[in-house]
């Protein structure tokens, strides 16, 4: 193999300030090598993200005009439980009653619901422990120690605000995008 | 190989000859468990376990691949394929039993091969690497059995995987992106079955790359022994082959009548009943619990109910996994120059009570998450891991050890009485050689 160190002479070509041709070469190829790798690794490991017909699931509409006060329904929403709850006066009054410095996360009722229409609770039904669906949604269900849902898996119990109150979740119940389309339909998902 | 005595392989035949100058296989064979590979004289049934590991990993292999004839990775389809295994497919409850058992088995001998290697100071100089190549390979095999368990697509298998991929949502920041990640969507479902199958059938192969790793690694220094001393000359050793070939052979044959004893009579006893309702993402089972073989990291992740600076959750993960990698660093955690427990008086002691820990957080990891099994995982929890940071480094400062045997022969030929004999210190030479 020819190479650079073959031709005698300090006036060998690509022998510029003690940098060999070969040298620029080297560290060029090892580059674009190293560059082209890191580029190839990108589509082997996004391959696994969610793909574009999962991403795409079209926000749910929802008739809630048939949930009684005290009532819940559990739906899916993005092939996860969603629980939309009709609070009762009584359960509205006990959400607001408790102080924020008692809360893990603290947010009030008035934040998790429409300006209004705090008797509609909307929660994804994924306990935010470890993504168990919790109890409480359905008829006759343990709604745990603070009336609203119970994590079977590991104890947790959420309030009528679905607000973390005891065991080892860290966060409130997730309240997703979603608008009143009219008084009885919700729209949830970020198209609305 | 490791020892100048070792045997060369000498192959007779001319065929072999002529094999052995062009792909020397045969030869590589030869010094690896066959007549080239000196072993202690004086291994107990204790070191029979990891050649029963071996052969497990070969049950694997060979009953996964024949399923996965069979197995359709679909949410739709993959629960009915399994029963279709289960009733249709010739030999395919067999098949199936074997796979699923085989796994208790496998998870069965390497844990009495790990706590073997924690006994008897395996993990000590010079077999670090050894050690932790076996580490890598438990982390492999519970990523196997993990995903394995999730393609029937029952409910414990999709809850399962629900509540393991929640474990990496406790990360800060990136934590549910690397779930949805994991996941391929916001909940298990057809591309989280498929590339759980796709992963558990080449993990298993990465094993085997490890494996052969773990024994190459092993055969430079040669394998340890129960007293701990190294091997001195060629009177300390036998042949692999026939020594333990034989004792290897008939300890596997006793091992599988076991094994075939719960595949044949008790298949379902170490599954959930659970499993063998299809997989709905709106219910989820009152009692989710893993794998038996889990329960004792299942047990550490739960016993953290309080935040504490990080989310309680987090500490849970962290515990879990701690659990596991402050095992690399055993080495340095026990400096203590004697190997074997046999001649560690106060080792012996909690080494044995920490088997009693890791038995009680098994029980509490299999128990529903109330009290009084939170109480007591935590304090369990608590010791497992004052036992190596703690208990484990005074120990090895603190103890007065008994004098060793002056070789693997010594120890042998005297019996255990005289074996234990301190040596005499007046000068006379050791007190064993009356």
């Amino acid at each position: 193999m020819a190479t650079v160190e073959h031709s005698d002479g300090a006036h060998s070509a690509g022998v510029e300030d003690g940098v060999r041709r070969r040298d620029f070469i080297n560290i060029a190829a090892v580059s674009a090598a190293g560059v082209a790798g890191l580029a190839t690794l990108y589509p082997l490991l996004n391959q696994m993200n969610p793909s574009a017909d999962v991403l795409a699931l079209a926000s749910t509409e929802i008739d809630i005009s048939a949930i009684k006060p005290g009532q819940a329904v559990k739906t899916i929403f993005r092939k996860q439980p969603l629980f939309v709850r009709h609070l009762t006066p009584d359960e509205i009054k006990q959400a607001n009653q408790v102080s924020m410095s008692e809360l893990r996360d603290p947010q009030s009722l008035a934040e998790r619901t429409k300006p209004g229409k705090a008797q509609w609770l909307v929660t994804m039904g994924v306990c935010t422990h470890l993504g168990c669906v919790p109890l409480g949604a359905g008829e006759g269900e343990n709604r745990g120690p603070f009336g609203g849902y119970f994590c079977p898996c590991h104890g947790s119990a959420y309030d009528t605000a679905a607000r973390i109150r005891k065991g080892p979740a860290p966060k409130n119940l997730e309240v997703p995008d979603y608008s009143f389309k009219s008084d009885t339909i919700i729209t949830v998902g970020k198209a609305a | 190989m490791s020892f100048s005595w070792a045997k060369a392989y000498e192959p007779k035949h001319p065929l072999m000859r002529w094999l052995d100058q062009r792909l020397p296989l045969p030869r590589l064979v030869y010094g690896a468990v066959g007549g080239g590979y000196p072993v202690p004289r004086n291994l107990n049934y204790w070191w029979n376990f990891g050649v029963l590991a071996g052969l497990a990993l070969a049950i694997q292999i060979v009953t996964g691949i024949v399923l996965a004839m069979h197995f359709v990775a679909s949410g739709d389809q993959a629960f009915q394929s399994v029963e279709a295994i289960m009733r249709d497919v010739n030999e395919g409850w067999l098949l199936r039993y074997v796979h699923a058992n085989g796994a208790s088995f496998f998870f069965i001998v390497t844990y009495i091969h790990i706590f073997r290697g924690l006994y008897f100071g395996s993990y000590k100089a010079p077999r670090e690497l050894v050690w932790m190549l076996g580490l890598v390979i438990l982390l492999l095999m519970m990523a196997t059995a993990f995903m394995g368990y999730v393609l029937p697509w029952g409910q414990m298998s999709f809850w399962g995987a629900k509540v393991i991929t929640g474990l990496f949502s406790a990360i800060p920041v990136v934590g549910p992106s690397v779930q949805q990640w994991l996941l391929g969507g916001y909940a298990p479902d057809q591309a989280t079955l498929n590339r759980f199958f796709s992963l558990h059938y080449l993990l298993p192969f990465v094993i085997a790359g490890v494996v052969i790793l773990h024994i190459w690694a092993l055969h430079i220094p040669g394998s340890s022994n129960p007293t701990g001393v190294e091997v001195q000359d060629e009177q300390d050793t036998v042949p692999f082959h026939p020594y333990y070939t034989a004792k290897d052979g008939w300890f596997a044959g006793l091992m599988l009548t076991l094994f075939a004893v719960v595949t044949f009579y008790a298949p379902n006893y170490l599954g959930h009943a659970d499993n063998y309702i299809q997989a709905n993402p709106l219910s989820t089972p009152a009692h989710i619990v893993p794998e038996w073989y889990f329960w004792p990291f299942y047990a550490i992740l739960r016993a953290f109910t309080a935040d504490f600076i990080l989310p309680a959750k987090l500490w849970g993960v962290i515990a879990m996994f701690s659990a596991i990698i402050l095992l690399f660093f055993l080495s340095w955690l026990d400096p203590s120059p004697v190997r074997s427990g046999n001649y560690r008086p106060t080792f012996k002691w909690f080494f044995w009570i920490l088997v009693i820990d890791v038995l009680v957080l098994g029980f509490c990891g299999g128990s529903p998450a109330e009290e009084p099994y939170v109480m007591i995982s935590q304090l369990a929890t608590m010791y497992y891991f004052a036992h190596f940071l703690i208990i484990l480094p005074i120990i090895s400062w603190t103890e007065k050890t008994r004098p060793l045997p002056r070789s693997i022969t010594a120890s042998v030929l005297h019996g255990e009485a005289a074996e234990a004999a301190p040596i005499d210190l007046s000068g006379h030479g050791p007190a064993t050689a009356h």
